[in-house]
């Protein structure tokens, strides 16, 4: 039962794929069967979470073939949490693009596309491969590069020349690390790498494989200096896809490394996590400072991705059960304040069309309802207490004293100040500040229909629920984390459940 | 053999990494094409050549003797072969409409999306 169970997450959307394509013209189908799916991976993700908090790691072999062999497929705290996000997230973007995505782009296949990239980053949260999880990646990324395409219009096309080139080569890193990593160990597993690494003969040139697996992995996140594609790219499509992209994309790249650097390369933690912290920093600063000269929302916003990406590494780096705890904690938080606040910027969009902000204004006296809900997710963002940003932000500060790292923790806090600043900056822009006097007053809400008003709201106003839920219930969520997290620096759980004995 | 094919990965890097720092898209398709195999053949290399061994098992015994070519290697080469291909045929029909929409592939044009 366990056993499908797992396979669900993907088997779901990958069917739920195929049904869309049979129904090209019939959009209602194609929306129906998106949502259905992804709702249904979110109630079976909850099932594996009830699963794997109460009984532990499990894992599948596929085909029967036994571990180092077979391709696995595991589940333990951090997959379950990653997937019943990505699950919500599904869901609640599905829900958004019936009110914004256009009928031309639903009928060349949005949903089928939204489909088999969740299938993707669902395939990546669960394998116990490497080399199955490079194939995952390669799913997700030809997904998203249809999907920035879609539509082709002329800033998209140019978007996507960028993002498809860098990712390829980021791909191509991946590929030769895996390979390289093959020729010294002779396996693929993960857990089997993890046991083999531990006693093997030349830690330096297994430090060589990791180091570039962090340029694969720091790539994909967007981390300093391989981030530029991100916010070249990101601001093209429409904003649902944005907020998609925005949401999971970077940070399956950060689950990878959380993965990779928690259970496979542990020989040498001096280097990997000197490297990493460094990187940290950086990322975060170039982020925050990246995103205070835009004057674009979702520039700004798609800058403060690639500053957030850094608060993760950092947790990440300083390797302390706290700090890991306090990265999944904060990519937890991350994944939907991030992701509401470009379906926020959608809905602007859409009442004035433009993102540009001095084009924009008067938004809070005419709607105050959508200033209440940007501001949960910005303050959420920036880390105020006690929305959900301030306690990522406070275990993640608390493990930095706890190492005495008081260069980086120091740094962290100036970013949440110049965060704060960006958010404001949004917020007395787009929100407070009057409207223009030579800018025409373009106000298309009330040409809205009811349903599409719903189809638009209602997300926003779940993923806002969602921050003040963990924000003031905070409890059970960090304790999720801080489970996943002792389970991830201890690994023998993990090691155990897919080589089974010992 | 194993220096020849070693040879042969670095040549196609260089010169893969020659084409995507080109300014012209049609390059960087070709650039991002000969990475591709020099990745390919990295892995082949690197996953330790042995000539005129398969890996089957003789009757009687529970694996193939020592030493015998690993045939874990090639079906990773030859997955990534298949992904790389439909990843080309892609960029090949993006960059051809980018082209259409821009009417240059001079990368120096596109930074339009970088702007302030």
């Amino acid at each position: 039962m366990m056993n499908i169970l797992i396979l669900l997450p993907l088997v779901i959307p990958f069917f739920g794929a195929v049904l869309t394509l049979f129904f090209r013209e019939k959009i209602t189908v194609q929306r129906t069967v998106f949502s259905v799916s992804s709702g249904l991976v979110f109630i079976v993700s909850l099932f594996l979470l009830d699963h794997v908090f109460t009984s532990g790691v499990f894992s599948v072999q596929i085909g029967g073939w036994k571990a180092p062999f077979g391709i696995t497929f595991v589940v333990d705290k951090l997959s379950a949490i990653m997937i019943s996000i990505s699950g919500l997230m599904a869901f609640s973007t599905s829900i958004y693009s019936f009110g914004s995505i256009d009928a031309e782009r639903e009928k060349f296949g949005f949903y089928t596309l939204l489909s088999t990239l969740f299938v993707g980053i669902n395939g990546s949260f669960l394998t116990g491969d490497l080399f199955n999880l490079y194939v995952w990646f390669e799913v997700m990324l030809m997904s998203s590069f249809v999907l920035i395409a879609l539509g082709g219009t002329k800033a998209q096309l140019e978007g996507a020349v960028k993002y498809v080139t860098l990712n390829l080569i980021s791909s191509l890193f991946f590929l030769v690390a895996v390979g390289i990593l093959y020729g010294i160990v002779g396996t693929l597993n993960m857990a089997d790498l993890a046991v083999k690494i531990k006693t093997h003969q030349e830690p330096w040139l297994i430090t060589t494989v990791a180091l570039m697996f962090i340029i694969a992995f720091g790539i994909k996140s967007a981390m300093f200096p391989l981030f530029f594609w991100l916010p070249a790219s990101y601001h093209t499509p429409p904003a649902v896809i944005s907020a998609v992209f925005a949401g999971m994309l970077t940070k399956v790249g950060v689950y990878a490394m959380i993965r990779v650097f928690t259970l496979i390369f542990t020989n040498n933690p001096e280097v990997t996590n000197g490297v990493l912290i460094v990187l940290a920093g950086a990322t975060m600063l170039v982020g925050v400072l990246g995103a205070a000269a835009q004057n674009d929302i979702r520039r700004i916003l798609s800058f403060h991705i690639v500053s957030q990406i850094g608060y993760m590494i950092m947790g990440l780096a300083l390797a302390s059960p706290l700090a890991i705890a306090g990265a999944v904690f904060y990519i937890i938080h991350h994944i939907i304040v991030k992701t509401n606040l470009f379906l926020i910027g959608g809905i602007v969009n859409e009442i004035k069309g433009t993102f540009a902000l001095n084009k924009l204004g008067g938004i809070y006296k005419a709607y105050p309802l959508l200033g209440l809900l940007f501001l949960i997710p910005a303050l959420s963002l920036a880390g105020i207490p006690p929305l959900s940003g301030f306690w990522a932000k406070f275990s993640l500060v608390k493990a930095g004293f706890e190492a005495e790292a008081w260069f980086i923790t120091g740094l962290s806090l100036f970013v949440s100040i110049l965060t704060l600043f960006s958010m404001i900056k949004i917020w007395n822009e787009v929100f407070w500040k009057d409207l223009p006097e030579d800018v025409e007053n373009i106000d298309k809400f009330s040409g809205f229909s009811t349903a599409k008003k719903r189809f638009l709201f209602i997300p926003v106003i779940i993923l806002a629920v969602c921050t003040l839920i963990i924000g003031f219930f905070t409890a059970p969520f960090f304790d999720a984390a801080a489970g996943s997290a002792s389970e991830l620096v201890n690994n023998a759980d993990y090691i155990k459940s897919v080589l089974g004995g010992k | 053999m194993i220096l020849f094919l070693a040879l042969i990965t670095g040549i196609l890097t260089t010169v893969g990494i020659f084409l995507i720092l080109r300014r012209s898209l049609v390059k960087v398709i070709l650039g991002l094409a000969f990475l591709g195999h020099a990745a390919n053949m990295l892995i082949f290399t690197i996953g330790r050549i042995t000539k005129g061994k398969a890996a089957f098992v003789p009757e009687g015994s529970l694996s193939p003797f020592e030493p015998f070519a690993d045939p874990l290697p090639q079906a990773l080469i030859l997955t990534a072969i298949v992904i790389g291909f439909g990843v080309q045929a892609f960029l090949i029909v993006l960059f051809k409409q980018n082209y259409k929409s821009l009417k240059s592939d001079d990368l120096d044009n596109m930074n339009t999306t970088d702007m302030l």
